[in-house]
């Protein structure tokens, strides 16, 4: 517990503040957005190490971890996307990595960096950003953006207006109306579902984690390890899922029905 | 909690993410791995030629070995044979040699014989002249009966 005098309410209350600024809508979010940069230069600059030195020959360690999940990545686009691969497999291994790096901030035990803030002077801190849903809705609001532009490179601007029409009862005037409001419905639903089950798998597991932090001290080392070790699975599990689900989805839009 | 303008921010730092990982990860990484494939499998194609290249001059060597082997027999068969003829050779050169040898060791004594006789003759002659002399008591004048002395030694 951050201080003995906070009652569990105004504990749990502090922690889910974001530090931020600004007002209204146009706050912004300064932790969610420093450790989004910060997990993300940890993944390029890891990644952009191995591949700058990248050979044919024996790889190093370095590259040989950047190639096991390159190739990974690779493969997986490769089952799921078949179009050109040159910017969707990139993109699969940016998510992926990205995701991972920010669904492992949550093992950092819940008090420790808000302490280390508060010992300089910076009273809130939520270090998990994929229990932020600016975080999680600013990377499925990309992917819908990539599905329309995808579905219109995949089909031209015709078919993807035709399969918006016509899709999926069929051209009969009177139908045209309930098969947009079921594309339209669809394709919201997609980066809604896709924000909402990565945001609210991590939010529940940062809550889990502080509900567990305010048990006694001699305690809190069952319930905390036992979650831990459960959440080593969804950290993974929940970046994969949101991979594989974002090239499902640009697979569908840019293939003919 | 809601969503706000962080949405924005958010959103901006996936895209240059995103093209940071496409210009500068991706490529050389792929590149890497691809053309370590090829290399693998020239590597294995090279092998496979190495294989089928070992089996074959392992059939050459056998081969050249065979006529090898044959070639061989042949120089000792014919070694055998030049050997052969050489211990003909050499025999009959040999019995010519000896009978040579025999021949001129017979010549010789041959000669000897002569000349022993000779010696021999004129030996009896003196002897004689001596005997008829002491027969006579008085000394022949050898040059008074060199005639006879002559005479004598012809007919023995």
């Amino acid at each position: 517990m951050a201080s003995a005098a906070q009652s569990p309410t105004e504990y749990v209350t502090h922690h889910l503040t974001h530090l931020s600024v600004g007002e209204g809508f146009w706050t912004f979010n300064i932790d969610t957005l420093f450790w989004s940069w910060v997990t993300g230069i940890i993944f390029l600059s890891l990644f952009y190490m191995g591949a700058r030195k990248a050979t044919a020959g024996e790889p190093g360690k370095l590259q040989n971890f950047v190639e096991i999940l390159v190739d990974f990545v690779d493969n997986s686009v490769a089952d799921g996307f078949h179009g050109p691969r040159g910017f969707v497999a990139p993109l699969a291994l940016t998510v992926f990595f990205w995701v991972l790096l920010w669904n492992m901030l949550d093992l950092i035990p819940v008090d420790l960096l808000p302490w280390l803030a508060s010992t300089v002077g910076i009273h809130y801190q939520r270090i998990v950003p994929s229990a932020d849903m600016n975080a999680t809705f600013g990377l499925s609001l990309s992917v819908l953006a990539l599905i329309i532009i995808y579905s219109i490179k995949g089909k031209g601007v015709k078919g993807f207006i035709k399969e918006l029409l016509f899709h999926p009862f069929g051209s009969f005037p009177l139908l045209v109306p309930f098969n947009i409001i079921l594309n339209v419905v669809e394709l919201i639903a997609k980066p809604v579902s896709l924000a909402l089950r990565l945001f609210g798998n991590l939010y529940a597991a940062e809550m889990i984690f502080i509900l567990i932090a305010m048990l006694p001290a001699w305690i809190q080392f069952i319930p905390g390890s036992a979650w831990a070790i459960f959440h080593i699975l969804v950290i993974p599990l929940q970046a994969f899922i949101f991979m594989t689900l974002t090239i499902v989805y640009l697979s569908l839009a840019y293939e003919e029905h | 909690m809601g969503l706000n303008a962080t949405l924005f921010g958010q959103i901006f730092t996936f895209l240059v993410f995103v093209w940071f990982t496409k210009k500068f990860v991706w490529p050389p990484v792929m590149q890497a791995m691809d053309e370590r494939r090829q290399k693998i499998a020239d590597g294995l194609a090279a092998a496979d030629r190495g294989q089928r290249e070992l089996l074959e001059a392992d059939a050459q060597a056998a081969e050249v070995l065979k006529e090898a082997r044959q070639q061989a027999a042949g120089i000792v068969e014919q070694a055998s044979k030049r050997g052969s003829e050489i211990v003909e050779e050499a025999k009959v050169n040999a019995r010519a040699e000896g009978e040579r040898l025999i021949s001129a060791a017979q010549a010789e004594i041959e000669r000897e014989q002569a000349r022993a006789r000779e010696a021999l003759k004129a030996e009896v002659a003196g002897i004689a002249l001596i005997g008829a002399g002491r027969i006579l008591k008085r000394e022949i004048n050898a040059d008074a009966h060199a005639e006879l002395m002559d005479e004598l030694t012809a007919q023995i």
